[in-house]
Order: structure tokens, then sequence, then C-alpha cells
């Protein structure tokens, strides 16, 4: 994979609400193989709506998805495109996953089994295989040390690490960031972002973020896209984003962020 | 009125022999209520309406109508459809029915209680449906119903001695059955009174012990 603009991940005519509150409107943006996209904008503007659509946690109404070619919640039926089954489902789902805000390690299990459940039972990787990649990956987020600790002995900061490490355990194509420092204190926020800036660096991994830590997205991202009720109303990358946005609605969502900060 | 502890001594070895019976119902029967319980529990979740809403429709009904006359009904009724099974056993079966119906609520609230970012985690790493459950979702579940499901145990126990309706002499019936052979049934009923007690204090006890070993959850 290299770091172009291809159309590994496509949102096609994509449409959600919720009740009465229409949260994405006729939404089409394409992200390519390897690269990282930063979606910023005021909050219920969609953002996480769009990963958890990628993650399957939440159905779009109308619209296609579809990453690396498949649609994500079709199947092809000769000319047709048809509700995808369960099965269709699961296989373009096994190409992506996500760290979620409030972390969501298993609380019933140590940190080395929260990293290699699923290697072991989606994947099929030996046990002692599964454990010497999750030590590694558990090594890389800094916690070669808290293997045998329960997720509720770790910090907040500690327990986001293994999430990413939990990620990465699966390989994944693509990697969904949703919000993964706003539930925590700023400096052990700096400690979880310095880690993933460093995977970042290091891998050709899809990656979509929601973040609100503007200096990080600058930092990782190739491409910023600006929400604004449901719609893209900037498309650019960060050095253009952040310091020559065009619209007025980016700049004063900036400035209040900046101030925020 | 004239009390002899003598009588209640007496009364002791058909206690015995009773409480072994009462045992029994309320052992068989517990497995059932445990099993079965889980088993409404996953029914009534369903995303089929087909198998959700008769189950809730079948639980609401054993929930609001009295054990004793689910005891008569099926005491009467299993012989009819070619089952004959021992009193004993249609009374255990009873309980285990009846109870099951309060221990897929005890089984749901837990489920329910569990958050739903455990779901979603399960997604993102793409379990399958059987490994959330059996992985992730009921080991965090049962250890908060453990308290309700050991409660539930005590209070089967304590409706043991419905089964005399249906001929099935545990302690209770041992006491009448002295009661009426020596015409004194103050002693034998307070012997029956008071193993009760004891029996019930010692599950407490127990379940007290099962929930602190295994009721943490750990979050």
């Amino acid at each position: 994979m290299t770091t172009t603009n291809g159309e590994f991940i496509t949102f096609d005519g994509v449409h959600k609400s919720f009740g009465k509150n229409v949260v994405l409107d006729d939404l089409h943006f394409s992200v390519g193989a390897g690269e990282r996209v930063t979606l910023i904008g005021p909050s219920g503007s969609g953002k996480t709506t769009i990963l958890r659509m990628l993650m399957t946690l939440t159905r779009p109404d109308r619209g296609t998805i579809s990453v690396d070619g498949d649609y994500l919640y079709h199947e092809k039926s000769g000319d047709q495109l048809v509700p995808a089954s369960e099965a269709h489902i699961r296989k373009v789902r096994s190409r992506i996953t996500m760290v979620f805000q409030h972390f969501n390690l298993f609380p019933n299990m140590k940190v080395l089994r929260n990293v290699t459940e699923a290697p072991i039972h989606v994947l099929g990787t030996p046990k002692d295989e599964a454990e010497a990649k999750g030590k590694e990956l558990l090594e890389l987020v800094g916690l070669g040390d808290k293997l045998n600790a329960h997720p509720s002995q770790l910090s907040g900061g500690q327990q986001q690490r293994v999430a990413i490490a939990r990620a990465l355990a699966v390989d994944p194509d693509v990697l969904l960031l949703d919000e993964v420092t706003s539930a925590l204190d700023p400096e052990i926020a700096a400690e979880v972002l310095d880690v993933l800036r460093d995977i970042a660096k290091s891998t050709d991994v899809t990656m979509l973020l929601v973040t609100h830590a503007m200096k990080f997205a600058r930092d990782v991202s190739h491409r910023v896209l600006m929400f604004n009720e449901g719609k893209i109303i900037e498309d650019a990358s960060p050095e253009q984003l952040f310091n020559e946005p065009e619209h007025d609605r980016t700049k004063s969502f900036l400035r209040s962020v900046i101030d925020e900060s | 009125m004239n009390f002899e502890w003598s009588g209640v001594w007496d009364a002791m070895p058909t206690m015995l022999d009773g409480l072994l019976v009462a045992l029994t119902a309320t052992g068989i029967g517990y497995v059932i209520a445990l099993v079965l319980g889980l088993v409404f529990a996953f029914m009534r979740r369903s995303e089929s309406r087909w198998i959700s809403m008769p189950v809730g429709f079948l639980v609401e009904f054993i929930r609001s109508t009295p054990l004793l006359v689910q005891l008569f009904f099926f005491f009467y009724v299993l012989p009819l459809i070619g089952i004959s099974v021992s009193p004993l056993a249609t009374g255990a079966f009873a309980l285990g029915l009846h109870y099951a119906t309060y221990t897929s609520e005890v089984y749901r609230a837990g489920i329910d209680g569990v958050p739903q970012g455990q779901w979603e985690a399960s997604t993102a790493l793409n379990l399958s449906t059987r490994r959330t459950w059996t992985n992730v979702i009921l080991p965090q579940a049962i250890p908060r119903v453990v308290p309700a499901l050991g409660n539930y145990v005590i209070a089967m126990f304590k409706d043991t001695p419905q089964l005399l309706a249906i001929t099935v002499v545990e302690m209770l019936g041992g006491a009448i059955a002295i009661g009426s052979e020596t015409f004194r049934y103050s002693e034998p009923i307070a012997a029956a009174g008071l193993v009760y007690l004891v029996v019930a204090l010692l599950m407490a006890w127990v379940a007290r012990m099962v929930e602190r070993r295994y009721g943490q959850v750990r979050v």
C-alpha cells in the first residue's frame, strides 16, 4: 500500500438521521489507501457517526459505503445491490477496527488477554504466537510490565494504550480513532497521542480520526475534513486548513477550539 | 398449651428424611431454573418476534400464576400426555420452571447491565456473536446476578412444602403425618420450622460465600 489518493474507502450519497435530526446529508467522500484523515467540526456535526458507520455500529439510512471495492452494507446480486448478509458484513468488517473514547476494554480479562482475544478467536492465530505478538504490541505502547494487570488497575491513559494495542493486534487495514483522548487529562492525553504519533508514522494503515487535539491532527494527518451540520464544508491538507482556512465556519471553529485549549 | 421439647426431638428422624426430599426438589429445581432461565432470557432477546413474543408471554403467564396451580396442573396433565414420572420429579420440574421465569428476569437485568461499549468493542474486534456472549457479555453479567440467584435458591427451598399438595412428603408433610398419629401437631411442626430455619440460614451463608468469591465485578 502506498500513501496515495486512491479510493480505498468511499462514502456515496450517505444519509443518516436520528428521528428528525439529520446528522449526515447526502455525504460523498473517499479516502485513499494508507491515508490518514482527520474529521473535525463542532459536536453533532456527524463525525463520530461516520466512524460508527464504518464500524457497522450505526447503519446508514441511505447510500453506500465501500471498503477496497466491497460494499459494507450491500452485496451485488447480478446487477442489483441487495442488503448484505451478516457473513458479508463480517468479512468486510474484518479489515476495520476502532479505538473508542471510553476505551471499552474487557474488564473480565487481563491486559494481555484483551489483546490476544481477537487474534486467537477471530483470526485463528495460535495462542503462543498471539501472546508473543501481544507482548510486543504492549511494549510498543509502553505497557510491557502490565501484561497480567486487570484493566481496572490501570489509569485511563494506560487503558487507552491497551485499547490501541488491542486494535493493532488484529492487523487492520483501517483504524478508526474516535476521540481517543477526550476522556483523558491533557497530560495523559499527550502520552497517548505520542504513542499514536509513533504508530501513525511507522505504519501504512489507513486512519480516520475524530479528535479535538488539533496539533496532533496537524502532525499526523494527510488531509483534514471540516464538518458542519452534516456536510463537509472544507477538505484540505492540514497546512492549508489550519493556516489558511477558506470557510468562515472553519475559521470560527478553529478559533473556538484554540481558545478552549 | 403444653409444649414438650421431647416431641420436637422425636420428630427429627422424620424431619431428616423430609429434608432429603426437600433438598432434592430444590437442587433439581434450581438447576432447571438456572439453565432454563438463561434460555428464556436469550429467547426474549431474540430479534425474531416469533421467538421473543411467545417466550415473553409464557414467562409472564407462569410468573403471574401461583406455583400451587402449576403443581396441580403438571401433576394431573403430564400423565395425560403420556409422561409418567414420580410426584417428586413433577414437583422439582414445576418448581424449576416457576423459578426460571424469575431467574430469566434476573439474567436479563444482568445482561442489560453490561455497558453498550462492550458490545461495540466486540464488534470492532469482529468477535462472533457466540464469542461475544461466552467471552465478553456473560462473564460480566453473571457476577452481577449471583446475589439475586442466591436468594432464589432459598426462596425455592421455602416453597417446597407446597409439594405436599401433589403427595410429596417432605418436612411439613412428615410433621403432619406424625401429628395425625400422635394427635400432637405443635411439636413436629415446630421441628419442621426449626429445620427450615437452620437450613435456610445455612443456605444464606453459603450464598454469601459464593457471592464473595464470584460476585465481584471488576470494572
